[in-house]
């Protein structure tokens, strides 16, 4: 029998006000294997440690047990202070005493008895504890950055500049995102372009940088520290070293009706094309859907015209495989889809336009080189209604055909002041109504921002919601919609309604958290590993999340965010290795029966299968399939010990045999 | 009173609580300016127990049942419903027998179908 050492904490009065810590102390010291027991107001503090360190070498203890708060909180420091006394920092066990006791009971006398119990399981178990040794594991010193908008490109741009090699994939044919779409960023109406094109050079002409365009994701394998990945490199049928950029032959493709993403379809460019004229790389890609040299086989216009021979119409997708230490998710939003939303007539009117699409009507390389004009008869409009909370705050019951989000968009309160201010400004004739539900403007210089745009610009903000839009003959659109202040119905005349729509995660996002056995929310955002103090870290070592992937984000959000991913991202590459978690699976491989269990259930792809030779009986040689635990990807979350029906599968530092001691010590 | 609130709730199976009060109901109502309470009026008196005021209103007859507020809630809060739920506690409050066994005979027709007079005999009988 070991021997065992008991320190009991007050926690000041958070244990010790339902706790009869000394009596805790004194009974548990009763115990056949304790040998020392003591009680202290605060075990984590420098002369709470000394206790245990002077303990251990006065007593020749060989098992420690702290009876405080939860191991979340301090298993740590006290296995910190037990190796500094010369014990293995895993001979340690911490009955929680606090969160699962005193904070919980109000009656003492039941608090103490449970107290006493808590710390019976503990001794019981640290009898059976096994010295553990924590591995080691090497840093591939390289990050991967999944989406070139600005989160992933300030992310990049942090970590080369620390030195750090870093790669972004971006699956549009340029870096930039949604941020070179918008025309002016609020609250201080800078223009976007102006802002995000000398970053976006930046990351080109950053030697720490490669980007890779028009490329996906693929495959991802290897754990924290040793990531794998694999990505696609989508043909563009353009040579990418050779191309300059000079655009000869987007001018001479007689193809001209291709939607161009870039103008959310609003205007047409050529089957080659480059998406606008500040994109990094400065190269062409030809849309193979509408080419007519790839659907027809007849043309190569664009091939005759380029002086630099970089047209190639027999390109390959290509594969690059790489090694990471760290990824960086940023793969950004979208517009919901309005088709459950007849009742705006978005589907119906030209001049029913979602806010997005607005800033590509205000924006000079837009539809309609930044004149407010009606996409339907160009004229300019008079009367412009906004509708807020299109799609955001959408209880999962409602109809509108599952296209509705429950959460807070956060942006559009304040990109919908922005675009009703414009108008004003710009248009001072124009009559600009916007309806809202709660105008949620926190921020610095944002709530100013509103009331600026009401105050000093006159826009008519009106409680309530629009109910119908009805595209009349004429042209115009009937507004129907609810003033709650005056308690009238309100119909408007209107020229243009623009739908301030809810924002969803990028639909790459949920393949992507697949393969990174990343978690994600119901609403397909990433889950952080502490909602509050770990927002930018996933809960899947070694990645790290950047922008509206983890959560509805302004611009100055999301750059914060971007750059705290980087900082943590290069926490972890500054480091050469690894330690790992000692308290892994791992499998008896003389009990294992192959059945593969324990690799069904695990969710880090930890365990692995192969055929190994065992000495069967009268020298016979039997191949027998067996599994294994990879210790450096294994999370020693237990699932497998669980599902293994033949007992081979064992949790160090949880083995079977010590939880059914601690049980044992309970039911005692 | 707090017993009429109960029973609107219970016979509509509405939580007006589940109301962000945006007022898209009031919004898309097509007899809305018919209405002395409109709406999402409605959805709050309820929430408040002021039932009784619903249930001398004249605007409890100009819901057309259309639906819209129904159809267009970003909550589905279902405000038609607690309307059908008043019109209900009206004919109960008065605890009358509007519909007695012997008056159906009369009224049978054959192209009337069966379920129409029992379910109109449930909701008017006592």
């Amino acid at each position: 029998m070991r021997r065992i050492g008991v320190f009991v904490c007050h926690c000041g009065t958070n244990i010790a006000s339902t706790v009869d810590v000394k009596a805790v102390a004194e009974t548990l010291g009763k115990e056949p294997a304790v040998v020392f027991a003591t009680d202290y107001p605060y075990m984590c503090s420098e002369a709470g440690q000394n206790i245990i360190k002077e303990a251990i070498k006065e007593h020749k203890l060989e098992g420690v047990v702290v009876c405080s708060c939860s191991p979340r909180m301090h298993e740590a420091t006290f296995r910190k202070a037990v190796a500094s006394a010369g014990l293995n920092p895993y001979m340690l066990e911490v009955a929680n005493i606090r969160e699962q006791c005193s904070w919980i009971h109000k009656d003492k006398e039941e608090g103490t008895a449970k107290a006493i119990v808590l710390g019976r399981a503990a001794i019981a178990k640290v009898q059976l504890n096994a010295p553990l040794t924590a591995g080691e594991s090497p840093v591939v010193k390289r990050a991967l950055v999944i989406g070139g908008g600005i989160a992933g490109i300030q992310t990049a741009l942090d970590i080369a500049e620390a030195g750090y090699p870093v790669d972004i994939v971006e699956k549009e044919p340029t870096i930039g995102g949604k941020m070179t779409q918008i025309d002016k960023t609020f609250p201080t109406l800078d223009c976007s372009s102006c802002i995000l094109t000398p970053k976006m050079v930046e990351c080109s002409q950053n030697e720490n940088i490669t980007i890779y365009s028009y490329s996906e994701v693929e495959a991802v394998t290897g754990f924290v520290g040793n990531f794998s990945v694999k990505i696609r490199r989508k043909k563009r049928y353009v040579d990418e070293t050779k191309c300059t950029g000079c655009g000869i032959c987007t001018e001479k493709c007689p193809v001209k009706n291709v939607p161009s993403a870039y103008d959310l379809g609003l205007k047409n460019h050529r089957a080659i094309y480059i998406p606008f004229a500040q994109a990094i790389p400065n190269v062409a890609v030809i849309d193979a859907d509408y080419c007519n040299k790839l659907t027809k086989g007849k043309c190569g216009i664009c091939s005759k015209f380029c002086s630099a021979g970089a047209i190639n119409y027999e390109q390959e997708d290509q594969i690059v495989e790489e090694k990471y230490g760290a990824i960086i998710a940023a793969t950004g939003y979208n517009p919901i889809s309005l088709d459950g939303y007849d009742e705006y007539a978005y589907s119906q009117s030209k001049d029913v336009v979602t806010s997005l699409e607005f800033e590509r009507i205000l924006k000079a390389d837009g539809p309609t080189e930044g004149h407010l004009e009606r996409l339907s008869d160009g004229k300019q409009p008079k009367t412009i209604v906004f509708v807020q909370c299109v799609g955001s705050r959408q209880s999962a019951d409602a109809a509108h055909g599952g296209c509705g989000k429950e959460y807070c968009s956060k942006i559009c309160c304040m990109y919908t002041a922005k675009h009703a201010m414009y108008c004003r400004e710009k248009y001072p004739d124009t009559d600009v109504y916007v309806f809202y539900i709660d105008v949620r403007t926190p921020g610095k210089n944002y709530d100013e921002f509103y009331r600026r745009a009401v105050e000093q610009y006159g826009v008519h903000y009106i409680k309530g919601m629009v109910g119908k839009v009805a595209p009349q003959a004429d042209g115009s659109l009937m507004v129907q919609a609810s003033d709650l202040l005056s308690n009238e119905q309100l119909h408007i005349k209107a020229d243009m309604v623009v739908l301030a729509a809810a924002i969803e995660p990028n639909k790459s996002a949920r393949p992507l958290a697949t393969m990174l056995t990343a978690s994600m929310d119901t609403n397909d955002f990433f889950t952080e590993a502490h909602a509050k103090l770990r927002p930018v870290e996933s809960p899947t070592a070694g990645v790290f999340l950047s922008g509206v992937c983890q959560g509805p984000k302004d611009i100055p959000e999301t750059v914060s965010q971007a750059s705290a991913a980087a900082a943590k991202a290069l926490g972890l590459l500054a480091k050469d290795k690894l330690s790992c978690n000692p308290c892994v699976a791992h499998s008896d491989e003389m009990m294992c029966n192959g059945c593969s269990s324990c690799a069904n259930v695990c969710p880090y792809g930890a365990i692995t299968y192969s055929d190994k030779e065992f000495r069967g009986p009268n020298r016979t040689t039997l191949i027998r399939r067996v599994a294994s635990v990879n210790a450096a990807v294994c999370q020693g979350c237990g699932a497998c010990t669980v599902a293994c029906p033949s007992g081979a599968m064992d949790l160090k530092g949880f083995s079977t045999s010590q939880i059914m001691a601690e049980v044992d010590a309970i039911c005692k | 009173m707090a017993d009429l609130k109960e029973q609107v709730l219970r016979t509509s199976g509405v939580n007006p609580l589940k109301c962000m009060r945006c007022g898209k109901c009031s919004a898309t109502c097509p007899s809305y300016d018919a209405m002395e309470y409109h709406p999402h009026q409605f959805v709050y008196m309820v929430e408040k127990g002021d039932i009784e005021t619903l249930m001398q209103s004249e605007s409890i007859y100009k819901c057309l049942s259309c639906f819209a507020c129904l159809e267009r809630c970003p909550r589905n809060v279902e405000p038609a419903k607690l309307v059908e739920a008043v019109r209900l506690a009206v004919i109960r409050q008065q605890g009358q027998n509007h519909l007695k066994p012997e008056q159906i005979p009369a009224m049978l027709d054959e192209d009337l179908p069966q379920q129409a007079i029992v379910s109109a005999f449930r909701k008017y009988s006592k």
